[in-house]
């Protein structure tokens, strides 16, 4: 089922402006895409695992959600010590292990996990729904915001709605196997998903204009940047200094 | 498929940033105010949808359906992906905020591809729109693989095995959405064969 872990809690990080949060993760995030220095990511790693700490959220659930994105870094693993051309430090065999290899895997792999962790502390500890309002106070074009909305509100039902057919599908002895009598009955399902939605969308709308709905959502929600805020925004400012300090500065 | 984070170098995840605005305004011209309602919901299905997994032997696939948003949406694939990949990230952290540029693209440029040159055969007798559909599903996966090799060989010439990998290990993968594309454009004509033309 589909659920926002660690959406809601009690933490300093929860109750930041969410304002700030989107615009720290994003400036914290490319920041690191483009770190290239091993103390520098380090030091991004670092920061991530301090907002992880601060938000509070359960450390096995956020393992969880690390172990399957680092799918990619595995098969990069996989890879590329043993095709990158440079000096030879491990021999498995007809493989040829490279320093330079094996350290810009290690590379990705902080960078990777820097962000990641940055995005769960700082972004998925909203809700989606606050995340629209704040990406509205920050002047995204307003049809993207809706969009966003609207969709964070449907995909919980739709996603019901998916259970319901899968659920019927087994109830009529559908077992799953690599043939075409599997592939025929997914895409049906899919194909039933869609016309569903979009008489649900129709109705939707229907009943949003007769509401009133002339095209335009209206946001009601006003946020207050509070003195802890403007506290956390000077942390802020002032590690992202350090980072890009730890990557530019001259090398003495 | 997603390119994780960390991985491209900067001026590729600029470049795929540049193209994804773009794309994504042009998405957002296209759509009138009024279908905003029709084409968030049809995006949470798609969103849902996508999270759907069948069996190939042993292991199991997730579906992507990009073909079938292109054919469905047209232009409004940008947006709409763009927001499915902002949820994933939110709530299952697929992904992250600097390489939403470059996975929009790789999801939603074949979309717009397959919408341009598929859709005169979906209008067509049963045969060709079946095998027009088959070519649009297998055709998005494939566009989506090479963008995907594309932007890690541009980041460095050291990810040209990692690139091939890639783009074999979703040989099946398109074989498996030209399939399901093609039964689901087929079963979209007999039961709902009005949304096949919005775009």
């Amino acid at each position: 089922m589909l659920s926002e872990t660690f959406a809601f809690g009690d933490s300093a990080i929860h109750r930041l402006d969410p304002r700030l949060r989107v615009v720290f993760a994003g400036l914290l995030s490319i920041l690191t895409a483009i770190l290239n220095r091993f103390p520098a990511v380090i030091f991004a790693v670092f920061l991530a695992l301090v907002l992880i700490g601060a938000s509070r959220l359960p450390v096995r659930q956020v393992l969880a959600r690390l172990a399957v994105v680092n799918g990619l870094v595995l098969f990069i693993w996989l890879i590329l010590p043993w095709t990158f051309e440079g000096t030879p430090v491990v021999e498995i065999g007809p493989l040829v292990g490279s320093w330079e290899g094996i350290r810009l895997c290690a590379l990705i792999t902080l960078k990777s996990n820097a962000i990641i962790l940055a995005l769960i502390a700082l972004v998925a500890t909203m809700p989606v729904a606050t995340l629209g309002y704040a990406l509205h106070h920050l002047h995204l074009p307003d049809k993207l915001v809706y969009l966003l909305l609207m969709t964070y509100r449907y995909i919980f039902v739709i996603e019901t709605e998916y259970q319901q057919l899968a659920r019927a599908t087994r109830i009529r002895c559908f077992k799953p196997g690599t043939n075409l009598h599997t592939y025929k009955t997914y895409a049906y399902m899919v194909g039933m998903l869609f016309v569903r939605a979009s008489a649900r969308a129709q109705r939707v709308h229907q009943a949003m204009v007769c509401r009133g709905f002339s095209g335009k959502f209206y946001c009601l929600h006003e946020f207050a940047f509070k003195s802890s805020d403007w506290a956390w925004s000077s942390a802020m400012g002032i590690s992202l200094i350090v980072l890009g300090g730890l990557e530019w500065a001259p090398i003495v | 498929m997603h390119i994780s984070e960390g991985v491209l170098s900067a001026p590729v995840l600029a470049g795929g940033a540049a193209f994804a605005v773009a794309g994504i305004a042009v998405g957002l011209k296209k759509l009138d105010n009024n279908r905003i309602p029709q084409a968030g919901i049809l995006a949470a299905a798609f969103f849902v949808a996508s999270l759907v997994h069948v069996p190939i032997g042993p292991s199991s696939m997730h579906l992507i359906l990009n073909g079938i948003v292109g054919l469905l949406m047209g232009w409004a694939a940008f947006p709409v992906i763009a927001v499915a990949l902002v949820l994933q990230a939110i709530l299952f952290q697929f992904g992250g905020i600097t390489s939403l540029g470059v996975n929009t693209i790789i999801m939603a440029g074949p979309a717009v591809l397959g919408y341009y040159l598929f859709t005169p055969f979906i209008a067509r007798g049963h045969t060709t729109a079946m095998a027009g559909a088959f070519a649009c599903g297998f055709t998005a996966v494939l566009v989506s693989a090479l963008i995907a090799a594309a932007a890690l060989m541009l980041t460095g010439e050291a990810f040209l095995e990692v690139s091939a990998a890639l783009v074999a290990a979703h040989i099946v993968v398109m074989i498996i959405e030209g399939i399901i594309t093609m039964f689901c454009v087929a079963f979209l004509k007999k039961v709902q064969p009005s949304m096949l033309s919005i775009g």
